[in-house]
């Protein structure tokens, strides 16, 4: 049995109410704009958010990029490409500098991203102050006054009880000097990239049924105390095993043979794209 | 010192009515209610016509039993609550020349985070019981515009000290805490910002006997050293009679007899004080 879909498995009504949100979005850089979260193929919490966004988006003469956790080729990067491809019979692609649209889950590419492509980053929990306070009412009213307490004082009790702001990931940051926002659980390493972005930044979430933005050139900041900076994560003098990259993210990897460490880029396509242009040079 | 003295806080003419009213008891005229509300409508007239001042360095103390409008008036100054009517006017805020009522509440956070302090009769309303001590004294700083790591540790250390709570434990939640230690974390919470005013409703109410006089001479000995000034509500006319040089007693959301505590104490004029003091006895 075929299943007819219209164009991007969304009807044209649906797709309108997305943009719609996600221009809102654009509009107040940083804003949780709350959209109708429709039911999909794939369970909520696996990137639906992010593939309504896309989906919403794309046209026939875009190329798609989806990663997850950096790589193009994971289990859940696959099903949402096979998803988008079905649907749109769009070209799918690797290479990040050749996407014009680039979904991805926990990171942000290690080349540049360039003006006229698209970012959309899926979110699992797009509430900055949500563990410090439950409430949405709550939280609506601490956005709507630029309280932000409650996100510097998440900050705090990590220093007091770790001794550094280790976050990890989705450190929170200030979007056009207005609001905090999740950066979803891209690693510190890629904060920097959200600052004066030349793509358009989308994030998306689906169970929580909010979409927002960074619109390119805009100031992020992530926050930080007078007497303990933002820091990203530290790989020293570390570099790549496979194609000797350095000030990138590493994957820390253990082979099971030797019992011995090593370090791998986390970007997947990045360090094949160079281990193609050393055998070529 | 022949400058003339603002009172802290002024507060007149002030109602609180959960309820429309209705043509029974618009005018709220005391025949038409029963205690404090309209047999006819429901309407709850909390507190009415309320009108009284504190001057700097006194405590003043407000009794009554539970239904007096004691409480209610303590959320409306700490701005936990919208006011029906009336005007207060703050003497550090823009020089005492603004109804803070009035203002927007962004304004009422701002003055909450710099010019009050509260301690709530139950820790879990005052406190964030799963983090750190020192967090919830950091909190109120950072609310404050504070942003320094190692000056908020200080002043939390040099207040938890001030409150006898052992630094080492400084980093444990309240959770772990016995009420009159939890008590003690709100107190040192809420002088943390050096607060003009400080609110304490029912505060040792709960407590065991013997803990209940250590955090009343606590509340004492703090009082004399910072010379705070100080608003204390209980329905306990000995914890009022232990702290407060002057006194309010309410009933049914009016103010019946204010005066120097000792000479409530000694003279009381209205039945139901007459009632309280001879309780007391
Ligand atoms: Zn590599």
């Amino acid at each position: 049995m075929r299943i007819e879909y219209n164009f991007a498995f969304f009807d044209e009504g649906s797709k309108r109410e997305i943009r719609r949100a996600t221009l809102k979005a654009v509009a107040i850089p940083g804003y949780q704009v709350p959209f109708a979260s429709r039911e999909m193929p794939i369970a909520r919490g696996w990137g639906t958010g992010g593939l309504q966004l896309t989906l919403s988006l794309v046209g026939k003469e875009d190329i798609l990029k989806v990663i997850d956790q950096g790589s193009d080729e994971s289990v859940n990067a696959v099903n949402i490409k096979k998803l988008i491809i079905k649907t749109t019979g769009i070209k799918v692609t690797d290479e990040t500098s050749e996407a014009t649209i680039i979904q991805s889950r926990h990171r942000i590419p290690e080349i540049p991203l360039q003006a006229g492509q698209i970012l959309v980053l899926q979110v699992p929990l797009p509430e900055p102050l949500r563990y410090y306070e439950p409430s949405e009412l709550e939280t609506k009213k601490l956005h709507a006054e630029q309280e932000y307490s409650g996100a510097w004082l998440m900050l705090f009790e990590q220093i007091m009880n770790y001794g550094t702001m280790s976050t990890g990931a989705d450190h929170p940051a200030m979007v056009h000097d207005r609001y905090v926002m999740a950066p979803s659980p891209i690693p510190r390493f890629d904060n920097p990239k959200l600052n004066h972005s030349q793509a358009l930044i989308l994030l998306g979430a689906g169970r929580e049924k909010k979409v927002y933005a960074v619109p390119p050139y805009t100031r992020v900041e992530s926050l930080a105390f007078e007497d303990f900076s933002f820091e990203v994560e530290s790989f020293q003098d570390k570099c790549c095993g496979l194609c000797g990259a350095k000030g990138v993210f590493l994957d820390e990897i253990l082979d099971d043979l030797t019992g011995e460490t090593f370090h791998q880029c986390n970007d997947t396509s990045y360090c094949l794209q160079r281990l193609n242009q050393k055998s070529a040079g | 010192m022949t400058e003339f003295e603002l009172p802290v806080l002024s507060v007149s003419n002030f109602n609180k009515q959960f309820g429309k009213g209705c043509p029974s008891c618009k005018d709220s005229n005391e025949d038409s209610l029963k205690k404090n509300y309209c047999p006819v409508c429901g309407t709850v007239y909390a507190c009415q016509d309320i009108t009284f001042e504190v001057y700097a360095g006194e405590i003043l103390g407000v009794v009554g039993e539970s239904g007096s409008g004691k409480s209610t008036l303590m959320q409306c100054l700490y701005f936990d609550q919208e006011v029906s009517s009336g005007e207060a006017y703050i003497s550090s805020y823009k020089d005492g020349k603004r109804d803070v009522f009035a203002e927007s509440s962004q304004q009422k956070r701002y003055i909450r985070n710099h010019m009050m302090g509260k301690v709530y009769q139950n820790p879990l309303w005052g406190l964030r019981i799963n983090f750190t001590s020192i967090g919830n004294i950091a909190e109120k700083l950072i609310a404050a515009g504070n942003r320094h790591v190692g000056k908020m540790e200080a002043r939390g250390k040099e207040l938890l000290e001030h409150v006898n709570i052992p630094i080492y434990r400084m980093k444990e939640a309240p959770k772990n805490f016995s009420g009159g230690m939890q008590q003690r974390v709100q107190i040192a919470k809420a002088l943390s910002n050096n607060p003009p005013l400080l609110l304490l409703d029912e505060v040792t109410t709960g407590l065991d006997l013997s803990v209940q006089a250590s955090v009343l001479d606590l509340i004492k000995t703090i009082q004399r050293e910072l010379q705070i000034t100080v608003i204390i509500v209980s329905h306990d006319l000995g914890v009022i009679r232990m702290l407060a040089d002057r006194t309010m007693v309410m009933l049914d959301g009016r103010i019946i007899e204010q005066g120097l505590t000792d000479q409530i104490l000694e003279d009381p004029q209205h039945d139901y004080t007459q009632h309280l003091v001879q309780s007391l006895l």
